[in-house]
């Protein structure tokens, strides 16, 4: 491994520690005391919204192709993993860390399996089409689980229609970690050759494919992996919210989770990992202080979301990534590319 | 055979409310290429403007249509500022701009009514009180009838009015090739207004159809009436004028037979998936052109 790698790459894990121990102190100590159980939840959400707008960033930003149907694909993953450890946990005792594995493998592969069934026949089509078959598809999981009897499958007490009694496993120390693992994959995903290839099709799919990319597979490959990455979210979400229902998981949930992607930048890791727990957090905070906040929280976002399309398409980060490490090792590039802007804009 | 009758005249009644929602999807389509995910939500502004006009009128002691006529001008209103603020700005953005914007402007009204209205589903109170009507043995609500009537009238008058007047045939002309009509002395950004203005006002008729049998308004009502009308669109061939009308149609009956002969609950499921169908086995659908990717 080359020097500068490794360093960059220890940079990295020393600012990930550095989060993570930030995060043991606020919520494992008194330092919050009362009010440390609802930060932690807020913390949480923030998290599993994290991946799941990554992962629908990997569609929109790098393959150029809109997904309103993630909410769908998260459900699935919500549904099938809650199946698996309430089933598990019916019959042994786990200890919660190995239940929660369990969870996150359960909801990653249902939601992939969903995705690769989906994705072979629809990426044939793209734009407003596949846009609109994604919307169609999270539209028939809603109602195949409004309509499918839960209980008869887990024996556990179900109201109306919500699955309740889902095991709490999602601590905020695991989730964390899934987090960090979740947006190294997807990030190496990019990096990689397939990641390249990906974003070659994005700027020029007639081009790419004829410089001998499989544009299929690529695309197939590209929605499986944002498929189950949705999917762990949705375990987290599960094994953290205990109550699944599935009107949750509707239109406006999606449309919710692009218009983070779109705010945050499409095409910008940094931008989404950024917006999506500022954005899923921090209309919580407001309404803890103003408790009408809750009904304008939409409204605002779409405003918002409707003049950055007028004045800055791109959204905040616009494709561009923030660098920890480049920041630290390289503060002589940093300033000479600073200054070339500046000459650039005079 | 009277349960079929019914259900026949129901699933009508329900195709129509597509048809003329997804007439306002099909003709923007057709001009801009954008989705408008908006229009779904101008039979909600329609429904609350009827909703508050009808109580309005009858205190007046007018007739109590002239509310169509209200909701008719402030859906119009609705789509013509939605078009001049939002959509007029990011035109030739690119489609993924245009897309994103739509999505944000139907967000923003379904929340705006959110915010104005509530979250309480209301009550429209009954247009119009006419006896039930047997048809071969089957009784069909009066009102059901009348506003299936208006809603063919209207499709009628917009056909003609689209084939035979010289602003109609700018309409068609301008999707077929923006440059050319230009050349030919269209005003291109004219016509894509009185588009939405035509589609906004069918819009209200649709929410009046929607009312008047359904009673129950929400701020939430636009999503599903308005992907459920998108997918009549796609089925009849997006962009084409009678395709709407025919897959609107279609869609309703469709999805009526399904909910009373077959699972009540998953009548929805079945709508999507004839999109899927659709989509993939003729995505031109039904009266649509293929138009081959340029390289």
């Amino acid at each position: 491994m080359p020097k500068i790698i490794r360093k960059k790459l220890l940079i990295n894990i020393i600012a990930v520690v550095m989060m993570f121990l930030l995060l043991c102190i606020l919520f494992d100590t008194e330092l919050l005391g009362r009010k440390a159980a609802y930060f932690n939840g807020l913390v949480t959400i923030g998290m599993f919204y994290t991946i799941i707008v990554c992962s629908l960033n990997l569609l929109t930003g790098y393959m150029g192709e809109f997904s309103l149907g993630h909410a769908g694909f998260m459900s699935i993953g919500a549904y099938a993993s809650a199946i698996g450890t309430t089933l598990i946990s019916n019959r042994t005792e786990l200890p919660d860390i190995v239940l929660y594995i369990i969870a996150i493998i359960i909801g990653g592969m249902a939601a992939a399996i969903v995705g690769v069934l989906v994705g072979i026949p629809a990426l044939r089509l793209s734009g407003d089409y596949l846009c609109i078959v994604t919307v169609a598809v999270a539209e028939i999981v809603r109602v195949i689980l409004s309509n499918v009897g839960i209980e008869e499958i887990t024996g556990n007490a179900t109201f109306g229609k919500s699955f309740a009694g889902i095991a709490r496993v999602s601590d905020y120390h695991y989730v964390f970690i899934t987090m960090i693992i979740c947006i190294a994959v997807m990030y190496s995903y990019i990096r990689s050759r397939y990641g390249r290839a990906l974003i070659s099709i994005r700027e020029d799919r007639i081009a790419a494919a004829a410089s001998g990319i499989n544009v299929t597979k690529t695309k197939v490959l590209t929605f499986t992996i944002s498929a189950a990455f949705a999917g762990v979210a949705g375990a987290i979400y599960a094994h953290y919210i205990t109550t699944l229902v599935p009107t949750y998981f509707n239109f406006s949930k999606s449309s919710e989770f692009l218009a983070i992607v779109i705010l945050g930048g499409s095409g910008s890791m940094t931008g989404s990992i950024i917006a999506a727990p500022i954005l899923s957090a921090l209309p919580q905070l407001i309404s803890y202080v103003f408790p009408d906040f809750a009904s304008y929280r939409m409204l605002i976002y779409a405003v918002v979301l409707v003049v950055v399309m007028i004045f800055k398409p791109t959204g905040l980060f616009g494709g561009k990534e923030f660098s920890l490490s480049d920041l630290i090792l390289k503060p002589k590039s940093k300033k000479t590319q600073v200054l070339s802007q500046k000459v650039n804009q005079e | 055979m009277t349960k079929l009758i019914q259900s026949l005249m129901y699933g009508l009644n329900l195709g129509s409310i597509y048809a003329l929602t997804a007439l306002g999807y099909t003709m923007v389509y057709g001009i801009i290429r954008m989705i408008n995910f908006a229009h779904g939500d101008f039979i909600m502004v329609g429904g609350f403007t009827l909703f508050y006009t009808i109580p309005v009128m009858k205190n007046l002691g007018m007739p109590l249509w002239l509310a169509v006529i209200a909701a008719i001008i402030v859906c119009v209103g609705v789509g013509v500022l939605t078009e001049q603020i939002a959509y007029k700005p990011v035109r030739g953005q690119g489609s993924t701009t245009a897309l994103i914007t739509a999505l944000g402007m139907s967000l923003v009204l379904e929340n705006g009514a959110l915010v104005i209205f509530g979250s309480a589903p209301r009550n429209v109170s009954p247009m119009f009180s006419l006896p039930t009507i047997e048809i071969m043995g089957a009784s069909i609500p009066g009102q059901t009838l009348l506003t299936l009537v208006i809603g063919f009238i209207v499709m009628a008058i917009l056909s003609l009015f689209i084939k035979y007047t010289k602003l109609g045939k700018a309409m068609r002309a301008v999707p077929e090739d923006k440059v050319a009509s230009t050349l030919v002395g269209i005003n291109v950004n004219k016509i894509i207004t009185i588009t939405f203005a035509i589609g906004s006002g069918l819009a209200a008729v649709a929410s009046m159809m929607y009312t008047t049998s359904y009673v129950s308004i929400k701020n939430e009502l636009g999503i599903t009436l308005g992907l459920k009308a998108f997918v009549a669109a796609v089925l009849g061939g997006i962009g084409s004028i009678p395709g709407a009308m025919i897959g609107g149609l279609l869609l309703g009956i469709v999805e009526i037979l399904v909910k009373v002969y077959m699972l009540p609950g998953t009548y929805e499921a079945v709508t999507y998936l004839i999109l899927i169908v659709v989509l993939l086995v003729r995505p031109t659908g039904l009266l649509g052109k293929a138009v081959s990717e340029k390289v």
